[in-house]
């Protein structure tokens, strides 16, 4: 009877690729038996769910890794779900900073006494999401994935349910994420109803001919951009940022201005590289707005931050910038593309190692100050020399200075402005350039806090850093120094993972 | 000795950051075995330039030393790891080893507050890891790691250690130099672009004559701004004065000595000879702006309350002469450059140290209640004497030949340039020379001669002591030696300047 159903629909059963789907299908497993060992485990011994999730998130990088190894593309559901050089990156990243979030989270959420199994299983909800997204070459599919990584979020930035900051930070994340969604799912209408095809390649090609010099198509395009220019907090939808970031638990904001922007720039980078490269004209100028404004803006308001985690979320806001300038000059040829991939990807994976680091010292030194005012940083230096010099190597990571990760990102982030060589993209280059000497006032301030002002209290007991915790601290500086010193091994997985541009 | 000319460019780089590693693993607390790892560690370094020094080939001509190759470095970026070394170099590498060992033996026993001397020789290590690593660069990417490497160590070694107002000095010099690094960098890349898709300095410089001269002018203001702030040349000097008068004595006599050769070392390797036409477009600018240099240093000096500040306005004024030789273009003027790169740095890395000693034994460096140290410490006191007649172009020391050099070369520029222009130039720069009498011999007619001041008449003031006479000893020998002896350096630099200029005499010159 159903087989005659199926029949009289004229359905095929899609070809699955359960070798392709490896990596999600572990990934599923892991977050369902986190929830259900949950329900057994009594309330002394939740942290071992959390380091469950963990070890979860570490076994799904196996397959990522076995796939890249293969190293063939697999492609399925007419081109909807692709698993890629591109996609096996940017898994493989997700899963990473799932884990080190993780870590963070461990003796936080433990302590805070929030809910523990839940909030491992939102978070790993949130990185399948991820996982999907660095997949997803559909409308529809990017759409879902992008659900599931906002969705859980939205929760999670509200976890310290009884301070009523972290209410505001949720409410706000919450409605704006949806305006967002919903301006973005509009424009996807939009580009489906001239296009007649939710599959980015197919669109592409559409694009490029005359369906693409339809207004309709135009105005279906600026308003992906607008939607998912809120997801990565840039000028001018940035607003949200900074009230959820300062609201949220520290792990989660951690993750939101690391994984959260990374999903919304990969998402951009497919529906851009492979959906609508033919029409450069409408989102290169668009681009390259958003990134000077969001590069200028971020840096200039970060400079008046008293709390450190609003200084680091309007960091991230300027962080998102720099990775948007390469956008803004890539829509000269195929090649310009090329160059502007790999900086990006460099960028994120970059960004991602120093940022979470940073949020990982902003944990440490709180256990103790139970502060995120600037001036409790004051010398630090006296009495936890370790984790003072650690921030300082992710401070001025950030600022881009060598031989720190942060100066091959900035670099990139350069040529692919010089390699475009137009006047406007040489123009967007020098303002990148001055950017960088602003935020370098306001990351060596948090140096100069802790290595040259007196401690406030006199209160120089040591801190005491939990094992989780100095783990995410020790594979996110190794990160930044071993990258600074030897960029190859991040530049190389850039140039690998190229989406093929039309 | 094939494995040393491979091998000998990367130990020289790269000994110092075994002594940090070494260092790091030390406990805080015994600071006697931190003091000799780090004294051990320059060392081991110098003497790797010491066997560089002796293996160097000083008739060759036109020809990178102790290049073992490009070995790939960045490769999705096409930078390479590629050292060598020619004439121009080998003085200034092993001046910056030489002053690292010097300062770690001055520090010995005076470490200044807040202490702490494993983090500040750490730092010290570090700072020359950068300063050995930018003069043996031959890829642009790789120039840039080192050149910007030593900002953080400086920026501490200010911040930390430094006077009253060490923060904003500290946080000035970072963003000065920042500022031009950044507009360097987009020239780099612009002349990776332009020339060729390549970052190697050798294949830049026959490359690049073949980008459009309009291009060149800009790209040339990238390097220009870069190199110009480290230098310091006017109007981008602010920073040095507040720089040099809040560091500790040592970061002082470092800034001094090496780092701001990295500016005019990078004008002589970098920018005039990747980008000769543009230079000779440039070179009136530059010429102009270093005898206004040489004249408003000379006229900060006479307006200073303060002995280091003092110092630092007369780097103000003899970096200007350099770049006045640079600005010429002709193998007269650079030869001349040079020089006085090197007599800069030993000349006023020692009147910093003398200043450094003064305010340890005065609690002071303020001019007018210092006096009569001829009385106290006549070993302090004529040392001071010797240095300020050095520093002032006397003959017969290094200081002169590094400026008399330099301006006469303006007398006759390269080809191309503006003859009475820079002939105007000389005649100011020549001006400047008798301010320079004039500030120096005021500041020492203050500090040495007359009676000490009432406050520390009754005072026992110590002379020079043992570690400052290990410090300072060969810097002053050197400054003689020099002085007497000229091409004991000019014979070193003469062969490389040649090239750099013979890159530029194919353009328009004769």
């Amino acid at each position: 009877m159903g087989g005659l159903l199926l029949a009289a629909a004229g359905f095929k059963a899609p070809n699955l690729d359960y070798a392709a789907l490896s990596p999600e299908i572990v990934l599923t497993g892991v977050l369902v038996f986190v929830l259900l060992i949950d329900l057994v485990v009594d309330e002394t011994h939740k942290y071992l769910v959390t380091q469950l999730a963990g070890v979860g998130v570490l076994v799904s990088i196996i397959p990522v890794i076995a796939l890249a190894v293969d190293g063939a593309d697999r492609s399925m559901f007419g081109g909807a779900y692709v698993v890629d050089n591109f996609a096996l990156v940017f898994k493989g990243l997700f899963l990473a900073i799932g884990y080190v979030v993780l870590l963070m989270s461990t003796r936080y959420i433990e302590e805070g006494d929030y809910y523990e199994g839940e909030y491992s299983f939102l978070l790993l909800s949130s990185i399948l999401g991820m996982v999907v997204m660095s997949s997803a070459r559909d409308l529809i599919t990017i759409f879902v994935a992008l659900e599931l990584l906002s969705i859980p979020a939205y929760m999670l930035a509200g976890w310290r349910k009884r301070d009523l900051k972290s209410n505001e930070a949720a409410l706000k994340y919450y409605l704006l994420g949806v305006l967002a969604s919903a301006v973005m799912l509009y424009g996807m209408s939009l580009v489906f109803g001239a296009t007649g095809s939710t599959v980015l390649s197919e669109i592409g090609r559409q694009v490029a001919g005359a369906v693409g010099d339809q207004p309709l198509v135009t105005l279906g395009i600026f308003l992906i951009v607008v939607g998912f220019a809120f997801k990565v907090s840039a000028v001018p939808f940035h607003f949200w940022a900074p009230d959820t970031y300062e609201g949220a638990p520290t792990p989660v904001t951690a993750f939101l201005s690391v994984a959260s922007k990374t999903g919304g720039f990969v998402a951009l980078m497919q529906l851009i590289f492979v959906g609508f490269f033919g029409r450069e004209e409408v989102w290169g100028p668009l681009f390259w707005v958003l990134a000077a404004l969001t590069m200028t803006v971020g840096n200039l308001v970060a400079l008046r931050q008293t709390n450190i985690v609003r200084m680091l979320a309007y960091s991230s806001v300027a962080q998102a910038g720099y990775i948007l300038v390469p956008f803004a000059v890539s829509g000269d040829s195929p090649a310009a593309a090329g160059t502007a991939q790999t900086a990006m990807i460099v960028y994120l994976i970059i960004y991602a190692a120093m940022n979470l680091g940073a949020f990982s010292i902003i944990m440490a030194v709180a256990r103790k100050t139970r502060s995120g005012e600037i001036a409790s940083y004051g010398g630090l230096f006296n009495y936890a020399p370790g984790l003072t010099v650690l921030m300082t190597v992710f401070m001025f990571s950030l600022a881009g200075i060598p031989p720190l990760g942060g100066w091959f990102a900035k670099l990139l982030i350069f040529q692919s402005a010089l390699d475009a060589g137009t006047p406007t993209a040489v123009l967007l280059a020098v303002i990148a350039g001055v950017n960088s000497v602003i935020a370098l006032f306001y990351y060596a301030s948090i140096a100069k806090e802790m290595w040259m002002k007196p401690v406030p209290d006199e209160d120089r007991s040591p801190i005491g850093v939990p094992a989780p915790l100095a783990a995410a601290l020790g594979l996110t500086a190794l990160a930044v120094v071993v990258i600074g010193v030897y960029p190859q091994a991040v530049a190389r997985l850039g140039d690998l993972a190229h989406l093929a541009s039309r | 000795m094939d494995w040393f000319d491979s091998w000998a460019l990367t130990l020289a780089t790269f000994l110092p950051v075994v002594g940090i590693v070494v260092l790091a693993f030390v406990p805080r607390a015994q600071e006697q075995l931190i003091k000799t790892v780090a004294l051990v560690t320059t060392i081991v370094t110098a003497a790797v330039g010491v066997g560089i020094l002796l293996n160097f080939d000083y008739g060759a001509k036109g020809v990178l030393q102790f290049d073992p190759g490009k070995k790939t470095w960045i490769d999705a970026i096409g930078s390479n790891y590629h050292v060598g070394i020619d004439g121009i170099s080998l003085p200034l590498l092993v001046l910056s080893m030489f002053i690292s060992i010097l300062c770690v033996i001055y520090s010995w026993d005076h470490f200044p507050e807040p202490h702490n001397p494993k983090a500040f020789l750490m730092l010290m290590l570090v700072l020359e890891v950068g300063m050995n690593g930018t003069f043996v660069a031959q890829d642009l990417i790789l120039f840039f790691v080192f050149f910007e490497l030593v900002l953080l160590p400086m920026y501490f070694m200010i911040g930390v250690w430094g006077g009253p107002n060490r923060q904003y000095a500290s946080i000035k010099f970072f963003l000065f130099t920042l500022f031009g690094s950044a507009l360097m960098i987009l020239g780099f890349l612009a002349l990776f672009f332009k020339a060729g898709n390549t970052f190697d300095i050798p294949t830049l410089i026959e490359q690049a004559g073949n980008i459009p001269h309009n291009t060149q002018l800009w790209i040339f203001g990238g390097l220009f701004m870069g190199f110009a702030i480290k230098v310091p040349m006017f109007p981008f000097h602010t920073w040095l004065p507040d720089a040099h008068t809040e560091a500790p004595t040592v970061g002082s006599v470092i800034l001094a000595a090496v780092l701001l050769k990295l500016g005019t070392y990078g004008f002589i390797r970098i920018a005039i000879p990747i980008l000769p036409e543009a230079a000779i477009t440039w070179a009136p600018i530059i010429g102009g702006l270093a005898v206004v240099g040489i004249i408003y240093g000379a006229l900060g000096c006479l307006a200073q309350k303060d002995m280091k500040r003092l110092i630092a306005f007369s780097s103000v004024a003899h970096m200007g002469f350099v770049m006045l030789g640079i600005a010429t273009l002709t193998d007269f003027g650079i030869n001349a450059a040079v020089f006085g790169m090197v007599a800069h740095g030993l000349i006023t890395g020692m009147l910093f140290f003398c200043a450094g000693s003064i305010q340890e034994r005065f609690g002071t460096r303020e001019l007018a209640r210092l006096g009569g140290l001829l009385v106290q410490a006549p070993k302090l006191g004529w040392i001071l004497g010797f240095c300020a007649m050095a520093s002032l172009g006397l003959p017969g020391l290094a200081g002169f030949w590094g400026e008399f050099p330099a301006i006469l070369s303006a007398y006759q520029p390269a080809a191309g340039l503006s003859e009475p222009l820079f002939r105007f130039y000389m005649v100011v720069a020549s001006v400047g020379t008798v301010f320079a009498a004039g500030y120096l011999l005021w500041m020492y007619q203050r500090t040495a001669f007359g009676t000490p001041k009432e406050e520390f008449a009754k005072e026992h003031i110590h002379d020079v002591h043992g570690p400052e006479w290990l410090a300072w000893a060969p810097m002053l020998a050197l400054i003689f030696v020099l002085g007497v002896y000229p091409r004991f350096l000019f014979g070193v630099t003469d062969e490389a300047v040649q090239t750099v200029t013979a890159a530029f005499r194919a353009v328009g010159g004769p």
